[in-house]
């Protein structure tokens, strides 16, 4: 069972804050992370390795950094790491992202099962999954809260608004993970010394993977980003003066008068 | 009858046509279409009024639609594709072009009607009963080819479990570009789709364009839009388009779709929402939450924090990752108002906010605020309303 996943580093969202005056982010001193959705992938794929047999290998498209995620992927138990890493990716949509990442696994070859998460926290647009699994023409399962293997073949549980669903896919195939799949450990002693002294992360190049080079990057992106802005605030409100029981009468006689709530 | 006046070229400075004096230089007439008429007007001494810039007002060009997925599950449309059809026919209306809707169903038991009653001017229907539930590669290549042959400029998905599956395999299939979770759609002067979206968590917004392919692929949030009110009386055109697909063509089997029997949690639809946030302090205290939603027959709601720390169920959330709300009334109970919280439920109509810190940012988007210690200030509210 030769499993490959795919995570991003992000930044941590919580801790991002904007410039009040010039309206933009704030990115130095923000803490990057591995998306929560994708560790959740490699802590599937991990589990399986272990039941099954077989190798995980890890594969994350961004800057040079994004190797610090790639060595906690090998930490966690990850067999093998690669960083797809070169300009010419830089700038790159869900589309073009897709391409680069479904050439590389292409260039991998040899795999049964391709472990994403639902999700990255940065753009949050669950996009590249599906993405990835048209370009290699494989059959996807995207939210998949349980995922059991059998005979060439996979049974996943799909978590839908209410309820899910249970689908069966023929191997290969591409499933993206919700957090609900399963718990993050810890890497264990002996993972984190091996992931920081043994193993390597290997770097990979546009050239190297093959990938047509218009369909990579900025500028072969379908979408481009026009403007970006800070949300307007609303209007100040008014802040109710008073003792607790003042405040709530006013309250109340507030929403009567606007008709929010009726006589109880 | 038409509407002539007399041309510049007219030797006359007044024309007696059967009775009817037309005088140079009088604006644009009515003048009943006599053969007196019809001569003066091929002589060239009248002008005739060209409505043909009114007419294609009226009549919308056929082609380049503004189309819509309708989605559908147990043979119901989802609520998110009337909220989309709505915002649809608002950018068709800029385009000059016409509103569109692709159903995939087993048997169409008068989706299609609500589909224009809700603002569809034309209805493309893929009857199956292989398309009865969603099935990635059966919608995906039935959607793909409609697509492919009618070239829509634009195409919305709600983004659903469903939608948020179906669109981005679609956009690859077709190579084009796709935004999702847009909470602004508009057209730009030269005729672009512009796509506003939070990005970083709802930090940031960006404004999005797919300059050269089509269609401009978007998806949206349930809630996001604002249903048009429906129209009973509208009249649109059903096509029947093929279903070109078969067992044989796919890798997967949805082999059982199971319903939760645990209560439907229902923020986007509700009038009223009470939420508590980390102000809290620990999950027994939520029953004042509780409390509160019951009295207002409203839904409970969450911030991330409280549903990170166990107190309440995810499917509770309301911000960025969670769900996006616009109702009359948002109570905001010791939520400091992330920027991530904030993004789910700035729309609501009016928002009241409870909490003791007083620079709290979620004062920033209440209408009302109060504060104060909420273990107090709530109980007093529930007291007080049940006046």
């Amino acid at each position: 069972m030769n499993i490959i996943v795919c995570i991003k580093q992000v930044p941590d969202t919580n801790e991002v804050k904007i410039d009040q005056k010039t309206g933009t982010l704030i990115r130095e001193g923000v803490p990057t992370i591995m998306n929560p959705d994708d560790k959740h992938a490699l802590i599937e794929a991990i589990k399986i390795k272990n039941k099954h047999k077989g190798k995980v290998t890890v594969i994350s498209m961004g800057p040079p950094q994004a190797e610090e995620a790639l060595r906690e992927s090998l930490a966690f138990g990850a067999d093998e790491a690669i960083l797809l890493c070169d300009r010419a990716f830089a700038g790159s949509d869900t589309w073009a992202t897709a391409n680069a990442i479904g050439a590389a696994i292409k260039h991998i070859g040899n795999y049964d099962l391709l472990l994403f998460g639902r999700q990255a926290i940065d753009g949050d647009t669950a996009q590249v999954g599906p993405q990835v699994a048209e370009f290699l023409s494989l059959p996807q399962i995207t939210y998949a809260q349980k995922i059991e293997l059998g005979e060439g073949k996979v049974k996943v549980e799909r978590q839908m608004e209410e309820g899910y669903e249970v689908i069966e896919a023929a191997l290969p195939c591409l499933i993206t993970c919700v957090s609900e799949i399963n718990e993050i450990g810890y890497p264990s002693l002996h993972g984190i010394k091996e992931a920081y002294r043994e193993k390597e992360v290997r770097v990979l190049s546009a050239e190297e993977i093959e990938v047509d080079k218009y369909k990579i990057g900025l500028l072969s992106s379908p979408t481009s980003v026009k403007k970006s802005f800070t949300p307007p605030a609303k209007g100040q409100g008014q802040i109710l003066k008073g003792s607790t029981k003042e405040v709530v009468e006013k309250l109340v006689s507030i929403l009567k008068e606007k008709e929010i709530i009726g006589a109880f | 009858m038409v509407k002539v006046k007399v041309a510049m070229q007219c030797p006359e400075t007044q024309l007696n046509l059967g009775g009817i004096v037309l005088i140079r230089g009088n604006d644009f007439e009515d003048v009943p279409n006599m053969p007196e008429v019809q001569q003066a007007i091929d002589n060239g001494y009248l002008e005739v009024l060209k409505e043909e810039k009114n007419l294609e007002k009226k009549e919308k060009k056929e082609g380049e639609e503004v189309l819509v997925f309708a989605e559908q599950r147990h043979n119901k449309i989802s609520r998110v594709v009337f909220e989309l059809l709505g915002k649809a026919r608002e950018l068709a209306d800029k385009l000059n072009v016409k509103t569109a809707a692709i159903l995939l169903t087993d048997k169409d038991s008068g989706l299609s009607q609500d589909l224009i009653n809700y603002g569809a001017d034309k209805v493309y229907l893929a009857e199956s009963p292989i398309l009865k539930n969603y099935q990635t590669d059966f919608y995906t290549k039935v959607v793909s080819e409609h697509i492919r042959k009618t070239k829509p400029q634009v195409a919305i998905y709600g983004a659903t479990h469903i939608g948020r599956d179906l669109a981005p395999r679609i956009a690859q299939r077709i190579n084009t570009g796709l935004t999702a979770d847009c909470t602004g759609l508009d057209i730009t002067e030269d005729g672009l789709l512009l796509q506003t979206r939070p990005a970083f968590g709802g930090n940031l917004m960006a404004q999005i364009i797919c300059k050269k392919h089509r269609p401009q692929m978007s998806t949206a949030r349930p809630g996001v839009f604002k249903m048009r009110e429906k129209d009973g009386s509208r009249k649109g055109e059903i096509v029947k388009i093929a279903a070109n697909v078969s067992e044989k063509d796919s890798k997967l089997k949805v082999l059982e779709i199971i319903k939760e029997a645990k209560k439907k949690v229902n923020l986007e639809e509700a009038k009223i929402i009470v939420s508590g946030g980390r102000g809290l302090g620990e999950k027994k205290n939520f029953s004042l939450v509780e409390d509160l939603a019951r009295l207002l027959k409203a839904e409970v709601g969450a911030s991330r924090a409280a549903v990170d720390s166990g107190w309440i169920a995810k499917d509770h959330q309301v911000g960025q990752t969670g769900k996006t709300v616009r109702p009359k009334l948002y109570i905001a109970i010791g939520i400091s108002g992330a920027i991530q919280h904030k993004a789910g439920m700035q729309n609501s109509d009016m928002v009241i906010a409870i909490n003791k810190d007083s620079s709290a940012p979620i004062f920033e988007v209440a209408d009302y605020g109060i504060v104060g210690d909420l273990f107090k200030v709530v109980p007093e509210l529930i007291n007080e309303l049940k006046k």
